[in-house]
């Protein structure tokens, strides 16, 4: 049956990792080359590589950093921050990255999306949506550019919108969450889970494996990004990465 | 050697790394003329069937593709799309594919599953999109045999091959219900699933695919 996937989300920050709280305080991780390398030789299911400084310092995107990490790893690897055109679409696939994020082009320039997925077909395009609730409001919304820019739409257009799009596939981040080794908010998952036929990708608050099963069995997730889990030792202590055993998830998530 | 064909339907740029990792050496080609002379073929592709066809007829590539397999006996392994399109038709598109294999690609169909298949935590979703255990048919006991616990691919996929003679069925997978992810016939073999994304698992199907001599 297939399994559900459970995957590191790093975030890059010019050559090395780092890993943030609510999207502040970064903690500087490791070179992300070696780190990804190690990743591979853990097996693990996919990665998701996003380049924080690109998308917010309006930096262009680590072509040759990225061809080192997908060389050297044999699964799937997807790839956010700073992709803003059709050739960046391009050299990313090139490179052999299988999935690219895209989050402020979504709605910046949501033609380019839809360009690229008429040419590389849906499965290849994801939708990343960072979502806190705004200070003044309880509602929720989404921030773009590391949590800089709000945007004034309810869940429910965005969810129109990526269903007009037709992304192949949605992570979902709560920002509140982000680092916190709290657990997922698994209703915003289930949310977009219960309203989308594509796969959905929960991200931020992961701290236990329990959190993992959570948020499969509740939030009806078909995927599982975790952060900090991947990177720390446990909360509030040294840099380790580390991963759960394939076989510790399988029984967890009942994948047989 | 192994030559890639690149018809710009997708990451080949992957291929090439895990073909190297194993110890060989690939390249990667894109005219009629390179297909004829090569020694092991490898044909990917991600993306819409028509635009696949397209590509196809005009880069001049389905004729010498044809001629290479028929012809010529080179060894000839397509990946995802590249699988499809050696089949003869597809919902997906109204153009004529390779037709070097039987058969028909389909969209996955989950109108007559159960309701627990169809919400909450175990519905089934399209794309078939992550990790999957494959079975090896009665058929299969020559090259790719592959061996493992847990023999599992990486699939990314909407459509799927259907009404493959069983003699042609190499290995199937369960979504929702069986499907065949897995076929050969003569000197062509194709597989749905991404063994360049596959770890351990897809090294073991390159290196096989490697030893055909």
């Amino acid at each position: 049956m297939l399994r559900k996937r459970v995957m590191p989300a790093l975030l890059l920050d010019g050559q090395g990792l780092v890993k943030t709280v609510k999207f502040k305080d970064p903690i500087y991780i490791g070179d992300a080359i070696n780190s990804c390398r190690i990743y591979n030789q853990m097996e693990v299911d996919e990665l998701v590589l996003f380049d924080i400084r690109a998308s917010t310092r309006n930096l262009p995107i680590q072509f040759e950093l990225v061809q080192q990490v997908v060389s050297e790893c044999f699964m799937p690897i997807c790839y956010g921050g700073g992709v803003k055109n059709l050739s960046d679409f391009r050299k990313l696939f090139y490179l052999g990255v299988e999935k690219v994020s895209v989050s402020s082009l979504i709605f910046e320039n949501p033609q380019v999306i839809k360009d690229a997925i008429q040419i590389y077909g849906a499965q290849s395009i994801i939708a990343t949506l960072d979502i806190s609730s705004s200070f003044f409001r309880k509602s929720k919304q989404i921030y773009l550019y590391n949590g800089r820019k709000r945007i004034r739409k309810p869940l429910d257009e965005v969810l129109l919108l990526l269903k007009e799009l037709g992304v192949g596939e949605v992570i979902i981040n709560n920002i509140e969450r982000e680092g916190t080794w709290e657990g997922f908010d698994c209703n915003l998952v289930k949310f977009f889970a219960d309203n989308l036929s594509v796969p959905v990708v929960a991200l931020g608050g992961a701290g236990t494996k329990e959190d993992i099963k959570k948020v499969v069995n509740e939030g009806h997730a078909s995927a599982v990004a975790i952060g900090s889990m991947a990177v720390f030792q446990s909360k509030g202590m040294g840099v380790l990465i580390k991963f759960p055993k394939l076989k510790e998830l399988k029984e967890l998530l009942g994948n047989k | 050697m192994i030559s890639i064909i690149d018809c710009q339907m997708g990451n080949i740029g992957s291929i090439v790394n895990i073909i190297k990792h194993i110890g060989c050496e690939a390249q990667v080609i894109s005219s009629p003329e390179e297909v004829l002379n090569a020694e092991k073929l490898i044909f990917p592709g991600v993306g819409h069937w028509d635009n696949g066809v397209e590509m196809l007829n005009k880069s001049g590539l389905k004729p010498a593709i044809i001629k290479a397999v028929n012809d010529l006996n080179i060894p000839l392994m397509g990946i995802c799309l590249g699988m499809q399109l050696l089949f003869e038709s597809s919902d997906e598109g109204s153009k004529p594919g390779l037709g070097l294999i039987p058969g028909h690609v389909k969209k996955f169909d989950f109108d007559e599953l159960p309701y627990e298949l169809l919400s909450g935590p175990n519905r089934l979703r399209i794309p078939h999109m992550g990790w999957n255990e494959v079975k090896s048919t009665e058929k299969n006991d020559g090259v790719f045999n592959l061996s493992g616990e847990d023999l599992s691919f990486y699939f990314v996929h909407s459509y799927h091959a259907s009404g493959v003679p069983k003699e042609f069925q190499l290995l199937t997978c369960h979504y929702g219900y069986d499907f065949v992810c897995g076929v050969n016939k003569n000197n062509v073999w194709g597989f749905q699933f991404h063994p360049e994304k596959s770890h351990k698992f897809g090294m073991q199907l390159f290196k096989k695919f490697a030893g055909i001599s």
